[in-house]
């Protein structure tokens, strides 16, 4: 007899005990909505640890460090925070874009970042903040750049027991902004062709002083692509320092052809979005 | 007669009457239906497109604990029937997803584990799984016997054409040399699907007495009967098919697939069977619509007369001979235009791709897409506004068809007009879009219709009718019932019993329903007024003449007697048994309709993507009985001929095997991909139906691809020829002109 047997910790700590003495496979169900769809048809026995009921998975707190983000709050409710809106309006945006309105009620960035999808529209954003994942395990915790995270196809660097607890966005520097754009052949409830998340630091002057280019759904992980932060360091944003940041990002991407798009396309359009991403993010640094 | 009169109930948007159940969920769909003890069929199918089946040894899954059932082509008891090859493949899987066997276990996990231990052994043979590659000399050949119908002498070899056929009227060659511009182009349309949101399923019980029953999602039950009746050799009598609710068909509906199976297994296992596809199985197993390759050649004077139109059409039929609608393709794709010099040949093609099944408006929107293109081209050439080209040129009452009879009243010309006049064609375009508009043209069709009126005791009345409500119907029979009898729409139920209750209908498609059922039901409805006027003359001892049928009630010609419909029904024991209206009809003059639409579409340069921003569906209806009804088949006709010109196409790789087969993937256009549609109803009556009713359902599938492909032209200033306009396909054509 197949049993799925489901478990709902109140404890980061016996979530990790949980899942660190399992002896069938363990997933953690956060919203579920990629989850349960991987289990479709599957009839293996299996531990469900849903980390819902703790509550700092749950919870984003604003302060003077920057946002450290519970990695189950859910899209929605994310999107509502209109604090958290303020310092990272690209981020909450690549969340917005994941699924319907119904599973945005239930989807969440751990979620997005976990499943490690090579076109996960978190990730882009999430590197381009700097942001750094908290992960605790039997061993202990340790915290990892988003950017290393991710370290295949549906793969990451987490190993048997261990769950990522939280990520942590640090305050970016004053006149600092970011954007986040992917491109979809229709208007939503589509997979990204290609993403690009930035993050743009504005001088005084408007010259930019500090930049982050990631790209998303192009490799087999995000990349982030310092070349295209470069172009952009120490311009005024014309459009000579978009198309070199553009075809930086075009270089460092390293796509496939599959039924979503070619690789020439990809290639191309992947500049196009860091451009249009990079001119948004300064907009936002400015005002 | 039906321009000046006047309706009392026709014409008016009243709730629909199977509103509530859907709203509810209370509907009970395809896959709804459960029977005591009843055992789960699944399908295995060829994960090769292309392939010899040297052996199937079922016998693992035989020894499975929970199978009850298993079946292969052997099992089909009629094996001459010809739709049998595609029910379980016999020597040859010829598609990416054939049926090749089925089991039936007590769970649908251990039919899916049974259908792992069937051990097929395939020899895999290369795919040809294009126009081009079916008909390159030493191509592979799908079937060793398929010699080419319809040349002028047999051909000495086997090859993938199937059949070709050819049209002409006037002096072709003398029309291109009046002319003083012509233009020939040549255009390709993708694999797409019909894309409806129900998957096939079906509940199918087979008991020891020989009566059976089938549950299904389809178009037309009794078509289900009669196909599935013919392959396993079942009197009809003995075979009663319930249409259940329908969530869409669009004509993939209109044919069997899991049907027959589930019928098999359900005999050899002596348990209520029910399948179900999943939306992978759809798209693999079901039967999509015609890729195309169509070259068009039209010239013209200086004064926008056209001279000659000469098309060559290449239709894929998926992997059997004769299923690319063709015919239609050929026969519509001139239709719209009023021009003696006309020659049209077409080309039946065999690949390694699904059996193709009707699809809205069957073959018209491929070939009316190369026509309609090249019209647009000319009318630029010669600067004269493409809708004024087409008015000079329009087909009208009397123009001799390519095909055969001569139109009757049209509504082509009106609804050109209608467009011109428009407010989206006479607002200002914006810089960066391109318009695009184009004409439709589809026959229509009338065929078999039985619908009985039952009158009840009450007063009020039920309405049987035959055809499976796709798009409205229930509530146009309503209204037709009700206008007929001059008594209140609410008067009357409508429902579609099983095939036991009725003589055969027709399937619902070629747009037949309101026109043809309609018709059955006016009749049906005019057997009620004359018995009516029989009771009351009995009761009034007058004889029937002398009574007369007015707003619903029954009136004494010579005196003031009056007598209701509900005293009648109360009385009608009395007065000689209960009272049934019939009208079993073959309906024909079905009126075609005409559609012109106007589209304007942005391209974004740097990625491709092409986004419509406005779009307008004017077209003819005859008379519209039910207008938000009519109004909702040209805003979904729209809606798909746009996805089909955009994003829709089969993806399939080298080794022909589909990659897409789903909704992420294979991209129908969302609510929000697309502008609120806007409609125009023209109404140019028919003068073969008492109202005037054309059928409106599949023209406004027909003209999206052109005006769509006009539009992105126009936006990026290069002609396209290749649907779909995808992005990259866009950007590409972009990159190429700088």
């Amino acid at each position: 007899m197949v049993s799925v047997v489901y478990e709902a910790p109140d404890s980061i700590q016996d979530a990790v005990k949980l899942l660190a003495t399992s002896k069938v496979k363990a997933n953690v169900l956060a919203g579920g909505t990629d989850l349960l769809v991987q289990m479709r048809g599957q009839h293996e026995p299996r531990l469900i640890v849903d980390v819902k009921k703790i509550a700092s998975m749950m919870a984003a707190n604003v302060s003077a460090d920057g946002v450290a983000l519970g990695p189950a709050v859910p899209s929605a409710e994310l999107s509502a925070r209109d604090d958290i809106k303020a310092i990272f309006p690209g981020l909450v945006e690549a969340a917005y874009l994941i699924g319907s309105t119904q599973v945005q009620g239930r989807c969440s960035v751990g979620g997005n970042l976990c499943n490690s999808s090579p076109a996960a529209d978190t990730i882009p954003a999430l590197i381009a903040n700097r942001a750094q994942c908290v992960i605790e395990g039997p061993d202990g915790e340790r915290t990892v750049a988003v950017e290393d995270f991710v370290t295949g196809v549906q793969r990451n660097c987490m190993t048997k027991g261990e769950l990522l607890t939280m990520i942590k966005l640090p305050q970016p520097a004053p006149r600092t902004s970011d954007a986040y754009l992917r491109f979809i052949p229709r208007t939503e409830m589509d997979i990204a062709v290609a993403g690009a998340g930035v993050s743009i630091t504005l001088g005084e002057d408007g010259t930019c002083t500090d930049a982050r280019v990631a790209i998303g759904a192009v490799a087999v992980t995000a990349l982030l692509v310092p070349e295209a932060a470069a172009a952009l360091i120490g311009s005024k944003l014309d459009d000579a320092a978009l198309q070199a940041a553009a075809d930086a990002a075009s270089a460092a991407s390293k796509p496939i052809t599959d039924r979503r798009g070619t690789i020439e396309y990809r290639k191309h359009v992947v500049g196009v979005l860091v451009k249009r991403a990079a001119k948004i993010a300064a907009e936002r640094a400015g005002g | 007669m039906s321009e000046a009169q006047d309706y009392k109930y026709i014409g008016q948007r009243t709730i629909r009457p199977d509103g509530y159940d859907k709203v509810t969920g209370r509907a009970n769909y395809a896959a709804d239906l459960a029977l005591p003890n009843m055992i789960w069929g699944k399908v295995l199918r060829s994960p090769h497109a292309h392939a010899k089946i040297k052996s199937i040894d079922t016998s693992a899954a035989e020894a499975h604990p929970d199978v009850f059932a298993v079946a292969t082509h052997a099992d089909i008891p009629n094996q001459r029937n010809p739709g049998a090859l595609n029910i379980l493949a016999k020597d040859k899987a010829l598609y990416h997803g054939h049926a090749v066997a089925a089991v039936a276990a007590r769970t649908e996990q251990a039919a899916e584990e049974a259908l792992g231990l069937i051990k097929v052994d395939y020899e895999v043979l290369t795919p040809v799984m294009n126009l081009d590659d079916a008909m390159a000399p030493n191509a592979p050949l799908i079937h060793d016997q398929l010699f080419t119908n319809g040349l002028p002498e047999k051909p000495s070899k086997p090859s993938n054409v199937a059949s070709r056929m050819e049209m002409s009227k006037g002096d072709i060659e003398a029309g291109f040399k009046e002319a003083d511009i012509v233009i020939e182009r040549e255009f390709r349309t993708p694999t797409v699907h019909q894309g409806y949101i129900e998957p096939h399923a079906c509940t199918v019980r087979y008991d020891a007495d020989g009566q059976s029953m089938i549950w299904c999602s389809t178009q037309g039950h009794f078509d289900v009967r009669g196909s599935t009746a013919n392959m396993l050799n079942i009197e009809h009598s003995k075979l009663k098919v319930i249409a259940s609710e329908i969530g869409g068909g669009f004509g993939g509906k209109t044919t069997v697939y899991i049907e027959p199976v589930a019928m098999i297994l359900s005999r050899k296992s002596g348990r209520p069977v029910k399948i179900q596809m999943d939306r992978d199985e759809v798209f693999k197993g079901s039967g999509p619509a015609s890729a195309t390759r169509n070259k068009v050649k039209i010239g013209a004077r200086k004064d926008g007369t056209i001279t000659a139109m000469e098309a060559h059409l290449y239709y894929e039929s998926g992997a059997f001979p004769g299923a690319a609608p063709l015919g239609p393709g050929c026969m519509t794709i001139f239709t719209p235009y009023d021009v003696e010099n006309q020659y049209v040949e077409g080309f039946d093609v065999v690949v390694n791709k699904p059996k193709v099944a009707a699809y809205r408006a069957p073959g018209a929107p491929q070939s009316e897409f190369a026509c309609e293109m090249v019209i647009n081209e000319l009318a630029d050439e010669l600067g004269i506004d493409p809708i004024d080209f087409r008015l000079k040129n329009a087909a009208k009452e009397d123009t001799q068809t390519l095909y055969g009879p001569k139109l009757k009243a049209v509504g082509l010309v009106e609804c050109l007009e209608a467009a011109k006049s428009s407010p989206h064609y006479q607002s200002a375009l914006e810089q960066g879009v391109g318009r695009g508009v184009a004409a439709g043209f589809w026959f229509n069709i009338g065929g078999v219709s039985s619908v009985i009126i039952n009158m009840n005791p009450d007063g009020t009345g039920t309405v049987l009718e035959g055809s499976p409500d796709i798009g409205g119907s229930r509530a146009s029979m309503q209204m037709m019932a009700a206008e007929e009898l001059q008594l209140p729409i609410e008067t009357f139920t409508t429902i579609i019993p099983d095939t036991a209750h009725l003589a055969h209908n027709d399937t619902t498609g070629g747009s037949r329903t309101t026109f043809a059922t309609g018709m059955a039901v006016i009749e049906a409805a005019a057997d009620v007024v004359r018995q009516f006027k029989e009771r009351a003359a009995a009761v009034w001892n007058v004889t029937p003449e002398q009574v007369q049928w007015t707003d619903g009630v029954a009136i004494n010609a010579n005196g003031e007697d009056k007598m209701t419909a509900a005293e009648i029904c109360a009385n009608a024991g009395r007065t000689g048994g209960q009272i049934t209206g019939r009208g079993n009809i073959n309906a024909r003059g079905a009126g075609p309709s005409f559609g012109v639409h106007i589209a304007d579409i942005k391209v974004d340069r740097e990625t491709g993507k092409a986004d419509v921003v406005r779009y307008t569906a004017i077209q003819d209806a005859g008379k519209a009985i039910h207008p938000s009804y009519v109004e909702g088949q040209y805003q979904g006709g729209a809606a798909q001929g746009i996805g089909w010109s955009m994003n829709e196409e089969y993806i399939y790789n080298k080794d022909g095997l589909l990659e897409n087969p789903g909704f992420l993937d294979y991209r129908i256009p969302l609510a929000s991909d697309l502008p609120m549609i806007e409609t125009i109803i023209v109404e140019v009556p028919n003068s073969f139906h008492p109202y005037g009713v054309r059928g409106v359902g599949e023209t406004g599938i027909i003209p999206p691809l052109a005006a769509c492909g006009t539009a992105v032209s126009k936006s990026i200033g290069i002609r396209m020829t290749e649907l779909p306009l995808s992005p990259p396909r866009i950007l590409k054509a972009i990159q190429e002109a700088s």
